[in-house]
């Protein structure tokens, strides 16, 4: 073996080892999480855990239902305001905008996903929170403020797969139902919609993920109340806020009831990244 | 013979730019009622963009400018006062893919019709029936109406797609290199479906395929390098051109 077949090799299992690594990374923080979060809730059984409906750490009482619910409707919200948006938005970058106009738009977009979240946060607090308890009432820090600053923040991710998802459509499909005499909007309606369902359907489960995953701006508007919210402008605590909140100083039981937080969110994150690879799989096909 | 009948549709003195790249030259045709338009011409010669030009599928691009006149049934098509809705439903158009939308064959047949405003379940069976049966396609797919068009083959995608102009009862169709793609066979099914059609519409089609248009067309236009060389009855252009450019192309001794 000459030396440079010898570097050649060892080069080669360097980068395995590194590529390795970050896989090996991922298992480790998994089976850390479970391993962490799993006996507590077995102790006291899952269903106290999922369906308990009082947090009160110190008291043992682990309920995490109204985090669950409070994840589920602050995901929902921001659902509700970013999917509509981000549409629209790849539906005018596709279908109508100019070349220019694309070349100044998506840019834009993209840099939306730059912006920290705690800036996001600040925004919220110092301009929606005030709007939304000076003219609907209410503490203000809320459901409703959550889901738009959310709405907000998935918008990149919805944007960017769905104008895949419609450029993946064949431009003939257009010209074809153009040419049948459809308008423009009916052929986005009836023709680029359907066509490219999978694809939007994976942007949304993906915003999904992004909502539910974030804590820093959600702490800052949500309002942290460890109670099913009665309407939208009724404050919230989500799983993630849950845990930031309180690993500060938690311990002992507090602290694993901690990681069975966790370990909820990781289960319901996977499961949406499963569903959005599965269907985007599908639409390869 | 000079008739003062006015025919189907009047070029006159029409070109068409792309940026600043001249595509078509003052052309100048008449297409009449009923009869079956060859348009024949290597690539790059004009024959799609100006078969575009005449459903304003060539909109969709931004950057073409044209001048000059297409009339059509006695009105302009140019211009932004035209409702291009309508015209693209007068004037069908089969491409060169055959593109059937990601829906059932059924769908397919009527999804024009259903967006010009044709209600109820049965009045949309019959159009599919009707149109199904003049593109020749009816017995090979009434038990699987329901069935996604795309399972359809290459030949009968293309038969689909003209049942689906059908559907829309235009005065013309524009066929665009319609069997460029397709086998002998289902290149002669077509060519069957053309001759019937005749009785009833308008056809224009751009071939690549010289003995196509030798085989189906009425008359034949020759373009080169978007001018209308020559323009005439089909026996006359293949048995004695007057110009000897569309001599060497039909005769294969082009370039």
């Amino acid at each position: 073996m000459t030396r440079l077949e010898r570097n050649d090799r060892l080069i080669r299992l360097g980068l395995l080892m590194i590529a390795f690594s970050a896989v090996s990374i991922l298992i480790v923080i998994t089976l850390f999480i479970f391993s962490e979060g799993t006996p507590i809730m077995f102790k006291y059984g899952p269903g106290r855990f999922l369906f308990g409906l009082d947090w009160y750490p110190s008291e043992k009482a682990f309920g995490l239902l109204p985090m669950i619910v409070g994840s589920f409707f602050v995901t929902a919200g921001a659902l509700l305001v970013g999917v509509p948006m981000g549409l629209a938005c790849a539906i005018v970058l596709t279908q109508f905008a100019s070349k220019r106009v694309g070349r100044i738009l998506k840019p834009v977009i993209e840099l939306l996903a730059g912006i920290p979240s705690v800036v996001y946060g600040f925004i919220g607090i110092v301009v929606i929170v005030p709007l939304i308890r000076e003219n609907l009432g209410g503490p203000g820090l809320s459901v409703l403020a959550a889901s738009l600053v959310l709405g907000v923040m998935i918008l990149p991710t919805v944007i960017s797969i769905s104008i895949d998802a419609f450029q993946a459509v064949p431009p003939t499909y257009r010209e074809g139902s153009i040419a049948l005499g459809a308008t423009v909007w009916q052929t986005i309606r009836m023709v680029m919609f359907p066509a490219a369902r999978s694809g939007i359907v994976a942007a949304v489960i993906l915003g999904m993920g992004r909502a539910i995953g974030e804590t820093m701006a959600v702490i800052m508007i949500a309002g942290n109340a460890a109670a099913i919210p009665g309407s939208p402008l009724a404050p919230v605590r989500t799983l993630t806020s849950n845990i930031a909140l309180e690993m500060g100083y938690a311990s002992g039981e507090h602290r694993e009831a901690l990681f069975a937080t966790g370990v909820i969110l990781f289960v319901i994150i996977m499961a949406l990244n499963i569903l959005a690879n599965w269907t985007s799989a599908r639409r390869k096909r | 013979m000079e008739t003062n009948r006015e025919p189907l549709i009047r070029v006159r003195d029409f070109s068409l730019w792309a940026s600043s790249v001249r595509i078509l030259n003052r052309l100048a045709l008449d297409v009449e009622p009923n009869e079956i338009l060859g348009i024949i011409g290597p690539s790059g010669s004009g024959k799609t963009s100006f078969l575009r030009c005449l459903n304003r599928l060539i909109d969709l691009v931004p950057g073409y400018r044209s001048e000059g006149e297409i009339v059509f049934g006695g009105r302009t098509i140019l211009g932004p006062d035209v409702n291009v809705v309508e015209l693209r439903r007068k004037m069908g158009m089969v491409f060169a893919i055959p593109v059937p939308l990601p829906r059932s064959i059924f769908e397919n047949v009527v999804f024009g019709a259903r967006l010009s405003g044709v209600r109820g379940r049965r009045t949309r069976l019959d159009l599919a029936e009707e149109s199904l049966r003049r593109a020749g396609l009816w017995d090979e797919v009434r038990e699987r109406l329901d069935e996604s068009a795309l399972n359809l083959s290459g030949g009968q995608q293309q038969r689909l797609c003209i049942a689906r102009i059908l559907a829309l009862k235009p005065e013309v169709i524009l066929l665009d290199e319609p069997t460029s793609g397709l086998d002998p066979i289902s290149t002669h099914k077509i060519e069957e479906s053309l001759r019937k059609l005749r009785a009833a519409y308008t056809i224009i089609l751009v071939t690549n395929n010289v003995k196509q248009a030798a085989r189906v067309a009425d008359r034949t236009a020759f373009f080169l390098s978007g001018e209308l060389v020559e323009i005439g009855p089909t026996a006359r252009i293949f048995t004695a051109p007057e110009d000897p450019r569309t001599n060497d192309y039909i005769s294969g001794r082009f370039g």
